[in-house]
């Protein structure tokens, strides 16, 4: 069947149409990073000079030096953890039968559901009284309680569609069970527990909320809260060039892992999703 | 679950079964359970007790109190109206949008990969970055919107406009996710079926109405009830645009600026408790009004 140009010239359309909606406000950010500080106000979409000054300025600054590392740190441990407890509970949802399996998916769902303002008043105080406030631990924590129900929630879908006979086959056709986990289990599952891991890093990686609320120093403040307290010339005054310059850094490895990974975690989001 | 001619090896193996299963869970269960379970019982604790951390020393049980208190203030009832608004408003539009565009993510064959992986964009960028790409925007001073529109308008010093500089950026960051929920629902929908209907005579809006919404009901209502609560924990946006100024405050707002900004914990705590027991009202209506099937059981 052929298309009729008309069609074509409408899905060209719609598309430049999506991809505009999407890129718009990312583009804006890029640009007003690559202004020059004069330029900053002259309400152009495009910068009529670039400069990298933003880009100086925020990495001679230690502050943002090192809520990236706490952010990259934090986000990593936290997702790390998330996976390893996320796929033992995983395959015993899949592949066994219990009583109390039922309760842990509406459990875990009620977990993901949650209102995470509901948890940071006692976490201050019980961080506050046992020396975790202003730690990595101290945001690690809390973080896992979105990234486990999340990872296990993920996992369970993507195990679904593993197809486990193969490890049967494989003892008949006389592996052991440690050959048959590393030589059919790991690389079935590898990849669906690399994407939860990356889907889980992202959400640990964007949080605000507990990052504001649970630190207060570099010690372990993050990218979020630390751009959000950027401070500028005068209190009134938002230092627009450095937040600009500062989100496009921290956003360039978001979008080079969308880039990358944009099928499995598509696959990973929505399945998740249908099968709950 | 005792099972009739059961032969006692195996009744063995199933038990044996269920300790490992329950061996697996453990770890994830604890973890849970300390960070999550925990909290919360603590949350509901403290909100009885006037727990103020300026004053550690004097807590003391007031009972109910925090909670009337709460829910005659002014202040809990306009956050509520707001944080109402602001997930009615932008959970309909956002619906809105989506489905145009999960249907162009379908059926487009030019420029797949690209229109996808734009589509996911905004929904992995993190929300303050979001959040101050929009402010900025707007702003008088330094944006492009008031010139590209000839308008002269400060956008985040007003209520109306403040709701709707909030609401374009929710829905910006958010309609995504529900776009690759809706496509995820319309793959679920069979070919054949479509094609049959075609061959019937149906057209495009027929097939649509008929065939793809039908089936792809269940997923679409989870992928709302889902945005919902999301949405009505809306905070980081309403954080970096405005800090609830305007009259913009959100529930989360008023939790978070009652615990960590004042340091009364027991009056935070009841805030918390209440946007939590709003969340299960928000849920419960929602599954019993649409009579969803959860589908936890599915194996």
């Amino acid at each position: 069947m052929k298309k009729s140009i008309v069609e074509n010239v409408f899905w060209v359309m719609s598309n430049v149409l999506v991809i505009a909606y999407a890129v718009i406000p990312m583009l804006w950010i890029v640009s007003l990073s690559l202004k020059r500080g004069s330029d900053l106000n002259d309400q152009q979409f495009f910068p009529q000079t670039i400069s990298f000054e933003h880009y100086r300025n925020i990495f001679s600054d230690m502050q943002f030096a090192s809520a990236i590392l706490n952010s990259i740190g934090i986000a990593s441990i936290a997702a790390l953890f998330s996976v390893l407890l996320g796929m033992l509970a995983a395959y015993a949802i899949v592949r066994l039968e219990f009583p109390g399996r039922r309760l842990m998916l509406i459990g875990i769902l009620m977990t993901a559901m949650f209102p995470p303002v509901a948890i940071i008043g006692p976490l201050f105080d019980i961080w506050r009284i046992t020396g975790l406030y202003d730690t990595w631990l101290g945001l690690i924590l809390p973080y896992m309680t979105f990234t486990l129900p999340l990872a296990i929630w993920i996992l369970a879908a993507f195990f679904r569609e593993i197809p486990w006979d193969l490890e049967k086959a494989a003892r008949i056709d006389g592996a052991t069970t440690v050959q048959s986990f590393i030589r059919i289990m790991v690389p079935l599952a590898a990849p669906s527990v690399f994407t939860t891991a990356i889907l889980v890093f992202i959400f640990a990686w964007n949080d605000f909320l507990f990052a504001i609320s649970l630190t207060s120093t570099d010690n372990a403040r993050t990218v979020p809260a630390a751009i959000a307290f950027f401070t500028g010339s005068s209190r009134f005054e938002l230092p627009i060039g450095s937040i600009a310059a500062a989100s496009v850094v921290v956003t360039v490895p978001v979008m080079i892992i969308v880039l990358f990974f944009q099928q499995r975690i598509i696959a990973g989001l929505t399945s998740g999703a249908i099968k709950g | 679950m005792p099972r009739r001619n059961e032969q006692p090896k195996q009744r063995q193996r199933r038990h044996n079964e269920w300790y490992q299963a329950w061996l697996l869970c453990a770890p994830a269960v604890l973890v849970l359970i300390l960070i999550t379970a925990y909290p919360i019982l603590y949350a509901i604790w403290l909100s009885f007790f006037q727990y103020d951390l300026r004053f550690p020393d004097q807590r003391t049980f007031i009972g109910l109190d925090n909670y009337i208190s709460i829910l005659t203030s002014e202040v809990w009832w306009q956050a509520f109206g707001n944080t109402f608004i602001l997930t009615v408003s932008s959970v309909t539009l956002e619906l809105m949008v989506a489905f145009p565009l999960a249907l162009i993510m379908y059926h487009t064959v030019l420029w797949r990969y690209a229109v996808r992986t734009a589509t996911l964009l905004p929904y992995a960028i993190t929300t303050i970055i979001a959040a101050f790409a929009w402010k900025f925007a707007f702003d008088p001073t330094t944006g492009f919107i008031n010139a590209l529109s000839g308008m002269e308008q400060a956008w985040l010093t007003q209520s109306w406009s403040s709701f709707l500089v909030i609401i374009l950026t929710e829905i910006w960051k958010t309609t995504p996710f529900m776009a690759l929920m809706l496509l995820a629902g319309l793959t679920l929908v069979p070919h054949e079926l479509i094609q049959a209907a075609r061959a019937d005579g149906a057209n495009a809006w027929q097939r649509f109405m008929k065939i793809t919404l039908p089936l792809a009901k269940p997923a679409i209502l989870v992928a709302v009830l889902f945005r919902m609560l999301d949405a009505f924990r809306i905070f980081d946006t309403v954080f970096i645009l405005t800090r609830g100024a305007q009259g913009t405050e959100t529930v989360s707002m008023v939790g978070y600026n009652t615990l960590i900004v004042s340091l009364n914990l027991g009056l935070g705590s009841a805030v918390s408790v209440l946007i939590f027991i709003s969340m299960l009202i928000i849920s419960a209506l929602f599954i019993w009004g649409f009579n969803i099937k959860t589908g936890v059981d599915q194996k």
